[in-house]
């Protein structure tokens, strides 16, 4: 398939598929038990009925979905049902600005601290591998909600070298929160590197070049690489989804205003247009990650092209 | 602690910025519009009207320097202070609180706080859609401001004190204007809003504290940690746990005091098992031992509560208040039997709540009592906020709930409205003939000594038929900096920051 020709069908078929995820997550918002004006002391009855007209809850089903679907083509995402002020791009452009930074930044540093690590696993001995598999196990298996406020009290609270949370601190700000993503992922990503390396290792071409007489570096960093590349490119699309979709998690421990904890709240105040917006920017987010990693692996696999 | 107290130390020196909790991300800083907790705390350094809350919580003179009210206590005067502005210095008149007024009872404007202002002669109608929010009965005159009032209402300068009545306009950029002590300089959203002095108030030259960073926290955890490590001087709450344990954490720093609030259990009065069965709710309620469940189970300084109205209102403990534990449990085992329970023959009950830790153990040590009193057999049911809210609304499947009030305002009817049989906050749907007259005269009467009669008498209708089962009243908490001079905490759980100042660091 050409290029152009590839890219226009994964296009049309991201918006099919963003058309049908905006429908069943309207369905299942409204189904949700639970309304976005419902709260202790209910607003005069006048005031409910002036929102759900202004809102246009009061319209059918279908009704509500067009003019959703309406709106969010020409890019009008609606206001906001909790945020008054605001409407759902503004919130979710805010959201990104802190999301997409953070997760670039984990991104590369996971990358970088995995592919160093498993590169150091499997060519520096027996003991240095046992090492640094058990650290990656031990971090992979600590939990972001543990592992966030850990940090927080070593770092934060008893050192004082670093905010607790917020980010006002400049680039203090960052280093915990960017820690806490990058850590887990770091870890998972290194096992999942060490045994591409080693399966490389094991491959009929590298043995040859080993046979050849070629040193244990170049095997690893020219031969074997070349082979893992492309495979490592399947582990790293769950990575970064995961990064790029916002931790509510990590936000919430460090009070940054990114995509997951808008999402948590969003849910909870069922603010339906916000959440529906969100929903789709992070549908958007995993549909764009998948494009990505299909491109590179074209690129680095020359079998697929065909 | 020593740490928390060295790093401050190390500071030696008198900050200029107050940097303190806020809570979650406010709903919005229209005054009209805003619903949410944070919203309310917020707009109180913002923006004022006609009253406000002193440190204290008492209402005193806001943009209004004095009011007086006609002998039928229909009509009310404010006259305005002289030279009012607003926080960019264009002047105040008494025409931009009229409008403010019609403003927040306009349907367009969709208040959900419009119900506030509904004693003002007109606005039932305007809110209805029948009638033009100019035909409020507000008038500016001159410097003043004249209310005409449907019936009369003593508690007219409390709600005027509430967001719904405080003028606001917007910027070019949209951003809201007040007239309060503090201005909006800068809002980060999710993150913090900055506030710094407005000069152009009337008391401008009384607010000690230059800049105030409001931050938000959405849990009560993570607001601590960041107090610990220095970021925040003062936070909105402190979490869940122990008073010794967080006083051997946050020594001197933690300061618990009591608030207008009420924790109780709500029952379901319309059907079965409570409906017309009040030898059981009465059971109920005396076989739990409230001085073990806030001595153990929620642990800040709670008051155990036999009664609605938090001390201060004006309420009264029922006589069994001051029974012995077993003379309070064989009454409890006998109305228990009255109502034809037994062991053969237990009570099966649905005890609902919305999801929140201290709730869950609250609750089970309720129906742990239960069981060893009375053998009731007790079902937790959790559910999220806004199901839960709807659920106990609609009282279609609830049976006993999670009830609980914080206080709007001080006065005992915020608390005695939610057993009005037409409010809209009667979750139990209680109906009584008698408490409702007693609570519409209370709320219309002019003489505060009658009024106080009939407040403690409706009170005492509804402990008599035991239409709720109250549990303990809540404590305002907060974590302080040693930074600032020791805040007044007031039992409405509002700290307005004009009130706050830093001590004098001698160098």
């Amino acid at each position: 398939m050409s290029w152009p020709l590839l890219l226009a069908t994964r296009l049309v078929r991201a918006l099919l598929t963003l058309a049908v995820l905006a429908a069943v997550a309207l369905a299942l918002l409204r189904a949700a038990p639970g309304g976005p004006f419902d709260q202790e002391r209910l607003a005069a009855p006048e005031v409910q009925a002036e929102l759900a007209r202004r809102y246009g809850l009061d319209q059918p089903f279908h009704r509500q979905y067009l003019d959703y679907v309406a709106g969010a083509i020409r890019g009008d995402f609606g206001p906001s049902y909790h945020y008054v002020d605001r409407d759902v791009g503004s919130l979710i452009a805010d959201g990104l600005a802190v999301t997409l930074p953070l997760a670039g930044i984990s991104l590369v540093l996971s990358l970088i601290l995995a592919t160093a690590l498993s590169g150091l696993a499997v060519s520096a001995g027996a003991s240095v591998d046992r090492l640094v598999r058990g650290t990656a196990s031990v971090s992979a298996a600590l939990p972001k909600f543990a592992l966030a406020p850990l940090l927080v009290l070593l770092f934060a609270v008893t050192l004082q070298w670093l905010p607790a949370a917020g980010m006002t601190a400049g680039w203090r700000s960052w280093v915990l929160p960017v820690l806490s993503l990058t850590l887990p992922q770091a870890a998972l990503l290194t096992r999942v590197f060490r045994a591409l390396w080693l399966q490389a290792l094991t491959d009929d071409a590298v043995q040859a070049a080993a046979l050849r007489g070629l040193s244990r570096a170049r095997l690893i960093g020219v031969h074997a690489l070349r082979l893992a590349l492309p495979r490592s490119v399947g582990a790293l699309v769950p990575v970064a989804i995961a990064l790029f979709t916002g931790s509510a998690v990590v936000e919430t421990v460090y009070a940054l205003p990114g995509l997951g904890r808008l999402l948590v709240a969003a849910a909870q105040n069922r603010d339906y247009t916000l959440t529906l917006g969100l929903v789709l920017t992070v549908g958007a987010i995993v549909l764009t990650i998948s494009l990505l990693a299909d491109l590179l692996l074209r690129v680095l696999e020359p079998r697929m092209r065909r | 602690m020593l740490l928390m107290v060295f790093s401050v130390l190390a500071q030696a020196e008198t900050p200029n910025v107050l940097h303190r909790g806020l809570g979650p991300e406010p709903d919005t800083l229209d005054p009209q519009r805003a619903q949410g907790l944070s919203a309310q705390i917020l707009l109180r350094d913002t923006h004022e009207g006609l009253t406000r809350e002193d440190a204290e919580g008492r209402i005193v003179p806001g943009a209004a320097a004095s009011w007086e009210v006609s002998g039928d206590g229909l009509i009310w005067r404010f006259q305005l202070r002289p030279g009012l502005r607003w926080a960019d210095g264009r002047a105040l008149t008494s025409a931009d609180i009229v409008a403010t007024l019609r403003r927040a009872v306009d349907p367009a404007t969709a208040a959900p706080y419009a119900d506030a202002l509904r004693l003002i002669d007109g606005a039932d109608a305007i809110l209805k859609g029948s009638a033009l929010p100019d035909t409020l009965g507000a008038a500016a005159e001159g410097g003043s401001v004249v209310l005409r009032l449907v019936r009369p209402r003593p508690d007219l300068p409390a709600r005027l004190a509430l967001p719904i009545a405080m003028p606001n306009r917007l910027d070019g950029q949209g951003r809201p204007i007040g007239t309060g002590p503090y201005r909006l300089r800068e809002q980060r959203p999710h993150s913090h809003l900055d506030l710094e002095r407005n000069p152009h108030h009337w008391n401008a030259a009384a607010v000690p504290i230059e800049r105030v960073r409001w931050h938000i926290t959405e849990d009560a955890g993570i607001e601590a940690r960041r107090f610990a490590a220095g970021e925040l001087h003062l936070t909105q709450t402190v979490p869940p746990g122990r008073r010794d344990q967080l006083a051997a954490r946050y020594g001197d720093a933690l300061r618990i005091a009591p608030a207008y609030g009420t924790f109780f259990i709500g029952l379901n009065l319309r059907r079965p098992p409570f409906k017309d069965a009040p030898a059981l709710r009465e059971a109920l309620s005396l076989a739990i031992d409230r001085e073990r469940l806030v001595r153990s189970i929620t642990g800040l300084g709670e008051a155990p509560a036999t009664h609605l109205l938090p001390p201060g209102l004006g309420g009264e403990p029922p006589d069994w208040a001051g029974w012995s534990t077993e003379r309070r449990l064989a009454v409890a085992r006998q109305r228990y039997a009255d109502a034809g329970y037994g062991p053969d023959r237990p009570l099966t009950l649905e005890l609902r709540f919305n999801t929140s830790l201290v709730h869950r153990r609250t609750l089970l040590a309720v129906a742990l009592m239960w069981e060893e009193a009375l053998g009731v057999r007790t079902r937790l049911r959790n559910e999220e906020w806004k199901v839960f809210v709807a659920t106990r609304r609609a009282g279609v499947v609830t049976q006993a709930f999670r009830g609980g009030w914080n206080a709007d305002l001080a006065d005992p009817l915020d608390f005695l409205q939610l057993y009005e049989s037409q409010s809209g906050l009667n979750y139990s749907g209680h109906v009584d003939a008698a408490y409702d007259a007693l609570v519409d005269a209370a709320r219309h009467g002019l003489d505060p000594a009658l009024r106080l009669v009939q407040v403690r008498a409706a009170e005492a209708r509804l402990m008599q038929t035991h239409a709720l089962i109250p549990l303990y009243f809540y404590t305002t908490r907060r974590l302080v900096s040693p930074l600032l001079e020791p805040p007044v905490l007031n039992p409405l759980d509002r700290q307005p920051s004009a009130s706050l100042r830093f001590r004098e660091v001698s160098r």
